[in-house]
């Protein structure tokens, strides 16, 4: 009995450290200090610094062949940092505890891989992961976003496997959205969906940024949706130039 | 040692060098190109034999446990090196995982069928701890070769749905444990086929060589069955240690995914 209240507890307070995250104004969210990156003997950039604040969303814009999904992997910590630094809200990744890290900077990559099951298999399983044992899995707040989307209550009894690209895009989407992290880094979030998608996509990212602790970065090889989306833009082809 | 049975003559082993003949006829006729490894594989068998007959000959007249115990490790050793030497991939330290869990996985189960189950006096006595020991490594070394072998390709074709569950905040056992249990799965599955079957269609080589030895056969069937039951736990032992060893080198404890650890063999 006790231990069944102290977890309903738990719960409450996580919700509500959710919810209300403590900010210091103006303090980063994500610190990117001296990131440098090489493949065998070449760099491939050298030196990227820049912040991501409350509120942001940042574009990170290069030719093809520049690096910038393997950034997105460096800031996510899926491959180790070379040199340099990663900071969120002042602490270092290994400080957060990797899983805890990765919880709050999730990276959405572009090509999006289904796990067993249908869709809403896919989304209520990562629950199941013991970082968010704590939290349940939410359809109410699934639909309002599937309506967002242009998308009926029965998309999630697609298997997830027989996906198209484009849906599986959607389900990455919806599945890291869902998890509530502060700072999303997403990898050509529209790259395999059609014109109207695009757009509501970005509507519901700009509906997302609105909390006001959230930030976003995204890359696209489409130079119109950086402007329409984007605060600002990080080239990374002037670190590789720099060299 | 009694012997009844037939010994066999320099001139016998001849005449059954011959059988290679349909090997070879067979390699011939249907352009197999298998005519030249056939040759050395059945030059070294022969000799790698005649040579641990000679070894063993003069082994079992040792008394001494400790060029016993150096026998039975240069044994351990070569298994483990032979294990990893039929894997497609490497990395580095993947020698000292193989000799390690091989090592860790005979001596345990050996070590409990010399001094529990049969009780051998001396502990060490070479006329059984050589040849159960060879057939616990035997097993154990294809096991371990299958299970790190699919371990490695499972992290290789599911990169993406580990990585995927990496980034979602898995922690790299949540990530990477299917791929760990699949490879243990099939790490074991000879071992679990051969123990279905055993007698039914396979004669072990071991009981039909103590039967032709002229031992009575249910004595032979009752060595069996506690070999088999010394191999089935060698080979889960040494399956999974290496298995979590690999997991614990390509699963950093950072929580990545070190595909840049393995290097592909030609």
């Amino acid at each position: 009995m006790y231990c069944r209240e102290a977890a309903a507890l738990n719960r409450l307070s996580a919700e509500f450290i959710d919810r209300e995250p403590k900010m210091e104004p103006n303090q980063p969210l994500l610190a990117v200090e001296n990131l440098s990156r090489q493949l065998s003997e070449r760099w491939l950039w050298r030196g990227v610094s820049f912040e991501l604040v409350p509120g942001d969303c940042v574009g990170l814009v290069a030719p093809s062949g520049a690096g910038k999904t393997l950034l997105m992997r460096n800031l996510a910590l899926l491959d180790p940092i070379q040199q340099g630094d990663v900071r969120f809200e002042g602490k270092t990744p290994s400080e957060w505890g990797l899983p805890t890290y990765r919880s709050q900077v999730m990276m959405v990559p572009q090509r999006a891989i289904a796990l067993d099951g249908t869709v809403q298999d896919n989304l209520a399983q990562v629950f199941d992961l013991d970082i968010y044992r704590q939290r349940r899995f939410d359809p109410t707040i699934l639909q309002t976003w599937l309506q967002k989307l242009g998308r009926g209550p029965d998309f999630l009894n697609l298997q997830g496997t027989r996906l198209s690209g484009g849906e599986a895009q959607i389900m990455a989407l919806l599945r890291a959205l869902q998890l509530n992290p502060r700072v999303l880094l997403l990898d050509e979030p529209t790259a395999s969906l059609d014109a109207a998608t695009t757009a509501q996509v970005e509507s519901l990212l700009h509906d997302w940024l609105q909390h006001s602790s959230r930030a976003c970065l995204l890359t696209s090889h489409d130079t119109e949706q950086i402007r329409r989306v984007t605060h600002r833009q990080i080239n990374l082809g002037e670190f590789g130039k720099r060299l | 040692m009694e012997t009844d049975y037939i010994a066999i003559s320099y001139g016998q082993l001849a005449l059954a060098a011959l059988l290679i003949v349909v090997n070879v006829g067979l390699s011939a006729t249907l352009r197999l190109g298998l005519g030249q490894s056939l040759l050395i594989a059945a030059l070294r068998m022969v000799v790698q034999l005649l040579l641990i007959g000679f070894v063993l000959e003069w082994l079992f007249t040792q008394d001494n446990a400790l060029i016993i115990l150096a026998i039975a490790l240069v044994m351990t050793a070569i298994a483990g090196i032979a294990a990893v030497n039929r894997t497609q991939r490497r990395f580095a330290g993947i020698y000292w995982h193989s000799l390690l869990s091989v090592l860790a996985a005979s001596a345990l189960v050996t070590g409990f069928a010399m001094v529990g189950i049969i009780r051998v006096q001396p502990w060490y006595d070479p006329q059984y701890l050589i040849p159960m020991l060879g057939m616990v490594l035997g097993n154990t070394l294809n096991g371990i070769s299958l299970g790190l072998d699919r371990f490695m390709e499972g992290l290789i074709t599911q990169r993406d749905q580990v990585e995927t569950l990496l980034a979602l905040g898995a922690t790299r056992w949540e990530a990477a444990h299917p791929q760990v249990r699949n490879a243990i799965r099939v790490g074991m599955i000879p071992t679990i086929n051969s123990m279905m079957v055993m007698g039914l269609v396979s004669l072990p080589g071991m009981m039909t060589g103590q039967i032709l030895a002229g031992a009575n056969p249910i004595d032979a069937v009752r060595y069996q069955i506690v070999i088999m039951f010394m191999i089935a736990a060698g080979a889960a032992l040494g399956i999974f240690g290496v298995v979590l060893l690999a997991y614990r080198r390509l699963l950093s404890p950072d929580h990545q995914l070190r595909l840049d650890y393995l290097e592909e063999t030609q």
